[in-house]
């Protein structure tokens, strides 16, 4: 019955002494043992590039603790980024535990650490912009007495370095804030790090979404990637078109995403360091646009007449692509990031096979009977439309196995479970780069801990040049919908996307399970002390069980 | 019987209706999950009002106002369940019981039948027990709907109903995670929506005692995860069992022993065996130390408050995976085997311990079941025992099956759902075409088998994940255990209705999970 039990105690009995990184005893307390399966790490997650951890320990009172900004810094109190940032680290660090006006007079203890300073060095804080993918989100993070310095040259790097600050303090055994001497120097190891959520195979409303950020923001992810309408339902509303959800959502209301939602999502999502990519994938998986957008799927036949059903968009027809013209138009000043997903995955030709109209269209084209140049052609005509708007484009990777004539900017995204390695040589021999989702389909679930699979990939084994390697620029971990809603999302997605999170952002070197476990069960404990429902990794307790429910 | 009477015309009456109006009726004649043993519908449907929907005891009932258990069940079950509308006509439930049992417990013989006819503008609810009637409040819940404007129905409806098995469980462990008391509560909420009948509460084992004893208070003090955020007080038992009676679930105590048993050794210095290597003590313990007469003294102290506080009258001694190893090290276990003549047969010395155990239940403890492992071991086991079937292939739990059964034992089977064990896809299909009398034996043999519990094993599970994980999986069990399985063989036909049924679970706040691509009206509001 509990086979595994004693396969973790066994894994757990094991103490793994962290040799590969710069864990320091800087201060002669040599002699203090870490508790049994405590990584000297603590509750880091993920662990940073490089940090020295010292023994010596200082006090945060709650009453006088404050996240001011440097003097020197270049973004000020008009930064609404950080402002907001500050004082959602104060609450996370102090939660309910600050004392309101009690202990204000006290003078703080020699030993106490009464602020920490936020400096950003370089000359534009982007406080006001956008986070993109080449946004520089490194930091220096120095905790010492009476004062900590966290340093960087942008705002996304001080986001970052405000969550490892929070990952610092602890509670000693007395119930004190305390947090060690501590110098970080720290940076991604990969610019794209990213999560997908489907919002069409299930309804998500708002309010898990920004949830979902935030946890995102925790576990250092950069990227949203909001896989907003498929064959199920349509559920954004387009100012332009918006019939598309009227009819294609589950509910033209309750289940909707208004222009509003949206903007709302974008915007929360900044504050966070996340970009916000959206995904309207065709020519395939748009079953439910067709019913707010006549004409514009492919009438399916059976036989000589048409049986009423329908496949991908219809690639023959000139008004497709006004349509898709305008539609992206509008897709283009909704979304501010750089990118848009355009899909590309899965078509199914039976349909496009099945319509004479269409095997005209490929006899006067000279396509013969290679339907996949059919899809290219409309690819090939969508990829035109979307670089007039000054997008950049994301794809699934078909898209480019197929031979599609691709900008040099544009990502591919590697998502099929065979031969990940071959693909990712040959995309990125192409001199494209690439994005991982394969070894990270979170959606698909076992009995156990799963997480350290996906712990365990690594996107940079396969063969190729350096050149080659630096194309991928990041993973994503994929939640697909079939099975997910409201009621079971956040758990399930909750550490297990943290194990990717460590994965695209740690050194490659990172990856002793031991120690990852340790910080992990900590990191988990905090995140539902937040109020994230994160799902144990094992048996055990948190010192702040999950109030929902 | 005025009401019989009623409802035995109304019965005639849409006989005709059911021959027009068949292809119609199909719809609503499914919204009860799980599904009653007799059941139809007519397309007549009376609106609902909640300003003047009532509950009433019909003037015969042996229940009148003031029975507890009803009385608050019809506050649970007013208006119905939404409350956001409102409606044209009063509309008036009639309850009848011919035994009230209004400050009782359930128990493993209570009658749970009961027959409710939805007719003539009123439904009248008739049942043996309360806790019948209580099965009956809910299926009235569940044949109550929304149309598109909002508006509340109910159509013409009759139903005779009783439980397949009768006994119907959920396990759930508290001791490998913690549960706080709220989650088990809802828990217990849902049970009754699904009319399970017995929570089988293992309450502790290796990682953690929750339980606070207050025989032995160091139990929990030290084997707890922490001792007073991570305990169940004795006002919290209380309460659990109080929430369980008022929806007619009996709760069920397990406390697992001689293995599964370290966190007792924390709180309890010497109950456990201390493990050898070689000539001297490692360190580590075993299970329960069974050579010391101290073990039988204390486990009597502690069966004596166990049985006191938990009204059921079985208790749950668990006895399952013992491991031999600590005890094979212990010099004094072994000169304890020579003494007795056990040899080297360490089942012998599992039996002694199990059979001294029992010996020292108390008058009001009747009867005591364990995991079937005590079975494969031992002969001398009391007639009254049920015994619990958790392990094997579908192969090996139909020999297991018959075998128990031909021996003249009592069984439950939850081997087949080990709802704990998650897979990807829609496994609740594998929980649904369970047969659990699918096995060689007589007619006889098969009444020895008294139901099935779900187990939802608590290594991966806590209270940020039990709800979903939980439901509406078990759903599908519930069904199987209280439905006719003939009339519920097909996955194809169960899957709107329980499609529909965890939309209903989910506006009564029940965190039930998607079982495929879709939508509720009313999602999940929390995260």
């Amino acid at each position: 019955m509990f086979a595994t039990l004693k396969f973790a105690a066994l894994l757990l009995a094991v103490v793994v002494c962290w040799a590969t990184q710069d864990y320091d005893y800087n201060d002669a307390e040599i002699d203090e043992e870490p508790t049994l399966g405590d990584s000297p790490y603590g509750s880091l997650w993920p662990l940073p590039q490089k940090v020295q951890i010292s023994t010596v320990v200082f006090k945060l009172s709650g009453a006088s603790f404050h996240i001011f900004d440097a003097k020197a810094s270049s973004s000020g109190a008009s930064c609404r980024l950080l402002q907001n940032a500050y004082r959602r680290y104060d609450e996370y660090i102090f939660t309910s535990s600050r004392k309101q006006g009690q202990n204000k007079s006290k003078k703080a203890l020699a030993s106490d650490m009464s602020e920490l300073q936020v400096w950003i060095t370089s000359a534009d804080s982007e406080c006001d912009s956008y986070p993109s993918v080449t946004s520089d989100e490194s930091y220096k993070l120095s905790v010492d007495s009476p004062v900590a310095v966290l340093k960087a040259p942008k705002v996304w790097g001080a986001l970052r370095g405000l969550e490892t600050f929070s990952q610092l303090v602890y509670k000693d055994e007395y119930g004190a804030k305390s947090i060690n001497r501590t110098d970080i120097h720290d940076f991604p190891r990969f610019a794209h790090r990213g999560l997908l959520l489907d919002t069409s195979r299930h309804f998500l409303p708002i309010k898990v979404i920004l949830a979902n950020l935030e946890a995102m923001a925790w576990n250092k992810f950069n990227v949203f990637h909001w896989h907003i309408v498929d064959d199920p339902s349509f559920p954004y509303l387009s100012r332009t078109f918006p019939q598309l959800s009227q009819h294609g959502a589950y509910h033209p209301y309750t289940h909707v995403y208004t222009p509003s939602d949206v903007k709302m999502i974008i915007e929360f999502a900044r504050l966070r360091g996340i970009r916000v990519v959206p995904e309207f994938d065709t020519p395939g998986h748009t079953q439910s646009w067709g019913k707010g957008q006549k004409d514009l799927l492919t009438p399916c036949y059976s036989g000589a007449s048409p049986s009423g059903s329908f496949g991908p968009v219809n690639p023959m027809l000139n008004t497709t692509y006004d349509f898709m013209s305008m539609f992206f138009k509008e897709v283009n000043t909704v979304f501010p990031d750089a990118y848009v997903h355009l899909g590309g995955d899965e078509v199914d030709f039976s349909c496009w096979k099945s319509n004479p109209d269409i095997q005209k269209f490929m006899e006067q084209q000279g396509f013969g009977m290679d339907y996949s140049k059919l899809e290219s052609f409309y690819i090939q005509r969508l990829l035109d439309i979307v670089t007039t708007t000054n997008k950049g484009y994301m794809i699934w990777q078909e898209v480019f196995d197929n031979g599609v004539k691709l900008k040099s900017d544009t990502v591919v995204h590697v998502w099929m479970g065979n031969k990940v390695e071959e693909e990712l040589q040959k995309v990125t021999e192409a001199g494209f780069t690439t994005i991982l989702s394969a070894p990270w389909y979170l959606d698909y679930i076992s009995y156990g801990q799963d997480w350290q699979k996906f712990y365990r990939a690594e996107p940079l084994s396969f063969k190729g040049t350096d050149a080659q390697k630096k194309l991928v620029i990041g993973g994503e971990a994929c939640l697909w919908g079939e099975y997910v809603d409201a009621t079971n999302l956040t758990p399930r997605l909750w550490p297990r996307a943290s194990a990717v999170g460590e994965r695209l952002w740690s050194d490659r070197d990172v990856r002793d399970l031991n120690d990852a476990y340790s910080r992990l069960a900590k990191h988990r404990c905090r995140m539902v002390q937040r109020g994230i429902p994160a799902e144990p990794l094992f048996t055990g307790y948190c010192a702040h069980e999950y109030k929902g429910v | 019987l005025k009401t019989i009477s009623n409802s035995r015309r109304c019965y005639k009456q849409w006989l005709w209706f059911m021959v027009l109006f068949m292809s119609f009726s199909v719809i609503y004649v499914d919204a009860v999950w799980p599904m009653p043993q007799m059941i139809s519908s007519s397309m007549a449907r009376y609106t609902l009002n909640p300003r003047e929907f009532i509950f009433q005891y019909s003037s015969g009932s042996s229940a009148q106002p003031g029975c507890s258990l009803l009385d608050s069940a019809f506050e649970r079950y007013y208006p119905p369940r939404q409350h956001d509308e409102w409606f044209r006509f009063p509309f008036t439930v009639v309850v009848h019981v011919e035994r009230a049992e209004c400050e009782g417990y359930p128990d493993a013989d209570s009658s749970e039948s009961y027959k409710l006819s939805v007719c003539s503008g009123q439904a009248a609810l008739r049942a043996e027990t309360v806790w019948g009637a209580l099965r009956g409040l809910e299926s009235f819940s569940q044949l109550v709907y929304q149309d598109d404007f909002g508006e509340y129905f109910v159509n013409e409806t009759e139903i005779e109903d009783f439980p397949r098995f009768q006994f119907r469980g959920i396990l759930l462990d508290t001791s490998r995670h913690y549960l706080p008391l709220h989650a088990i509560l809802k828990t217990l909420d849902a049970m009754s929506y699904n009319k399970f009948n017995v929570f089988h509460w293992h309450i502790v084992d290796d990682p953690s005692f929750p339980y606070q004893s207050s025989t032995f208070p160091d139990l929990s003090s030290k084997g707890a995860f922490h001792p007073l955020t991570h305990v169940y007080t004795q006002i919290d038992v209380k309460r659990v069992i109080a929430h369980a009676r008022l929806r007619g679930i009996r709760v069920l105590a397990e406390f697992d022993s001689p293995g599964h048993t370290q966190s007792w050794g924390k709180g309890q210095p010497g109950l456990l065996t201390p493990c050898y290597k070689g000539t001297v003590p490692s360190g580590t313990f075993g299970p329960v130390n069974p050579a010391n007469s101290s073990s039988y003294q204390f486990m009597t102290r502690l069966f004596k408050e166990v049985t006191s506080v938990f009204p059921d009258s079985y208790v749950h001694l668990g006895g399952d995976e013992v491991d031999f190893t600590c005890w094979k090290s212990n010099p004094d276990v072994r000169g304890f085997m020579l003494k007795m003549g056990f040899g080297t047969d360490y089942t012998k010395l599992e039996s002694y311990y199990m059979e001294k155990l029992v010996d020292k239940k108390g008058p009001k403890w009747r009867l005591v079941w364990f995991w079937q492992d005590v079975f494969d071991y031992h002969e001398k086991i009391p007639v009254d025992t049920v015994l619990h079937i958790w392990k094997g292939s579908p192969g090996q739990i139909q020999q297991e099956l018959s075998s128990i059964t031909l021996a003249g034992y009592r069984v439950i089977l939850a081997a087949p759902w080990y709802i704990n064990h998650i897979d990807y896809g829609q496994d609740w299909e594998k929980y649904y075409t369970i047969q659990p009398l699918n096995f060689t034996g007589t007619e006889q043999q098969k009444t020895l088998v008294i139901g099935g519990e779900v187990c939802m094993w608590g290594e991966y599970v806590d209270a940020t994940n039990l709800s979903p994980r939980l439901w509406p999986r078990a759903s599908a069990a519930g069904e199987r255990l209280w439905s006719d399985e003939k009339m519920t063989s097909s996955v194809i036909d169960a899957f709107p209705r329980l499609v529909d049924f965890r939309c209903r679970l989910l506006r009564r706040g029940i965190q039930a999970e998607p079982l495929f691509v879709g939508h509720c009206r009313h999602e999940y509001q929390g995260i």
